[in-house]
């Protein structure tokens, strides 16, 4: 089943087309990777799928539905949750704060009972906190939970990102270059943990990386994007020997 | 139920300070002029807390929050004075008008979700003297010359209830899960909108609050001070509204609640230098500022560490 499928997307900058005609779809449960060079359009079809953007033209349907033209808290409510290349943490607020905002949409007492804290207050403040300790013990974070956001080392607030996104209960992940910045072995050990959780909720998950090596290792199939253009697509092993790919990447041969 | 030490300290403090207070006011120890001044201190509290929860925890500058207040204070006291209703009902008819009003101004502003920011400081800096200038135009409300002959219905322990009350309320609202919808917007607007906070609705749920509570500080205002005119309300009450949530530090309740009553203090004290005062004043908040630069708590609160929870927030 098509999780997610988007048809002739155009969005224009002014005369800058920084994606054209981005064919896409993504089935349930699988692991797709968008890839290219820097300024290929891959973050601005990232902001236009998760309604950052509106799109000039084309379609893009989320559970057979569309939501070009949906505000971006409204497609995240729908399942869709994602994280930031340059990482976007509510930096002055606690670890354990920043998961919880995540679960907001998912939380049903009145703003009534947030004033007189009522019973739901509590029964419910208590059940939010018991998830968000859960999510952060998975990123092996929950000692860290009353510290500020902005405090922690680089790796752990990409983690901490992911673990916010994830709070959200999405259906379909998207992660911006959830390596940018991190040595081998942290890549290693992010993307056992991005395997881990695929399959233990059940996640469907898109992922921009800029490092081709990574991606060839986890991805199942791969979307290669230049200059907005979708320029190849297909499993890793296609991707690979693909002519237009190589020359994308590594210049035209002379 | 958990008992929070913290909150039965507190609360007992206050019960403490309003019954020395009340003892002292009834005996006439405090003079007249301290007595009216601790009033206007406890009406600050009540403004600058409000006036932190747009502008300290949902990060928009707010320029009109004495509009608010005007609004608050002039409906409850035409209610009173030319419909002659009991007290209670114009408070809340006063405040929940204010909140109206607030949520009236703040749709238009709020509505794009992303917008605010300067746009909001400039509307409700246009807001606050179109608010003047309609009480002004208004001979029902005493036009120019202000609305006079006001019942003096507010009394120490109304206006100290409602206080603390005030308070308690948006404390309680900052930590739920609404209240940090609102702290995200603060951080970081795209990342709070994608992951599923409504920007229009929380932006105008704080927005709408601040001016419900500032409604309600008006109406107290009206009841003790007998009269009320428009310049009552201008815009240099605004700011100092604004200077008392800066200095006590955006984003901190306990901070309003020392900025209020220090800065009511300081003026106070000051009276008596005549000219001199407003040097005096501008220069302590010159050298707050230049010391501590994001107010005197910052986005702490203030708590006895002996009383700390195991269990923070």
């Amino acid at each position: 089943m098509k999780i997610l499928e988007i048809n002739k997307l155009v969005k224009l900058f002014g005369g800058l087309a920084a994606v054209s005609k981005f064919d896409f779809y993504i089935n349930q449960g699988e692991l797709v990777g968008l890839i290219g060079p820097n300024g290929a359009g891959k973050t601005t079809a990232f902001n236009l799928i998760t309604g950052v953007y509106t799109p000039t033209s084309g379609s893009i349907n989320f559970l057979d539905e569309s939501i070009v033209g949906l505000k971006p808290f409204v497609i995240n409510q729908k399942g869709m949750a994602r994280t930031f290349q340059n990482i976007r943490l509510f930096k002055d607020l606690t670890v354990l704060d920043n998961v919880r905002i995540a679960y907001h949409s998912h939380v049903k007492y009145s703003v009534f009972s947030s004033f007189f804290r009522t019973k739901a207050y509590y029964e419910e403040e208590k059940e939010v906190k018991k998830k968000a300790i859960e999510f952060l013990k998975i990123f092996r974070m929950d000692d860290k939970k009353d510290e500020l956001a902005r405090n922690l080392p680089y790796g752990q607030q990409r983690r901490l990102e992911i673990a916010r996104a994830l709070a959200a209960q999405p259906k379909l992940l998207l992660l911006d270059e959830p390596a940018a910045g991190m040595n081998p072995q942290e890549t290693h050990d992010l993307m056992e943990l991005i395997a881990f959780i695929r399959k233990e909720f059940d996640l469907t998950i898109l992922l921009i990386e800029h490092d081709m090596s990574l991606v060839m290792g986890v991805c199942e199939r791969i979307y290669v994007l230049d200059h907005g253009v979708l320029i190849a697509n297909g499993t890793p092993e296609e991707i690979r020997g693909n002519p237009k790919v190589i020359e994308a990447y590594l210049g035209e041969e002379s | 139920m958990k008992i929070n030490k913290q909150l039965v300290f507190n609360l007992s403090l206050a019960f403490l300070l309003f019954f020395v207070i009340h003892f002292l006011m009834s005996n006439r120890i405090i003079s007249a002029y301290y007595q009216l001044n601790i009033y206007l201190l406890f009406i600050n509290i009540i403004m600058a807390t409000s006036l932190n929860l747009v502008n300290g925890f949902l990060g928009q500058l707010h320029l009109g929050h004495a509009g608010f207040m005007a609004v608050g204070a002039y409906v409850s006291a035409a209610m009173t004075t030319k419909m002659d209703l009991p007290f209670l009902p114009a408070v809340i008819t006063g405040s929940i008008a204010a909140g109206i009003v607030g949520l009236l101004i703040g749709y238009p502003i709020f509505r794009s979700g992303r917008l605010g920011g300067d746009y909001l400081a400039i509307a409700t800096l246009g807001f606050g003297e179109i608010v003047r200038i309609i009480f002004v135009n208004t001979q029902y409300v005493g036009g120019a010359s202000g609305l006079s002959g006001i019942p003096r219905y507010t009394n120490w322990p109304i206006l100290f209830f409602l206080t603390v009350a005030t308070v308690l309320l948006i404390r309680n609202f900052i930590n739920s899960s609404h209240g940090r919808a609102v702290l995200s917007i603060r951080e970081d607007e795209i990342a709070a909108e994608t992951m599923g906070i409504n920007l229009t609705k929380y932006k105008l749920m704080a927005f709408s609050i601040a001016a419900f509570f500032a409604g309600l500080a008006g109406t107290l205002y009206a009841h003790y001070f007998f009269i009320i005119s428009p310049n009552t309300f201008n815009f240099l009450k605004s700011v100092d509204y604004l200077v008392m949530a800066v200095l006590g530090g955006l984003g901190s309740i306990t901070g309003s609640i020392i900025a209020a009553s220090g800065l009511t203090i300081i003026s106070a004290l000051l009276q008596d230098f005549g000219a001199l005062r407003m040097v005096a004043y501008s220069m302590i908040l010159v050298i707050i500022m230049i010391f501590r630069p994001s107010g005197l708590m910052g986005t702490k609160e203030f708590k006895l560490s002996f009383l700390e929870e195991k269990e923070r927030r």
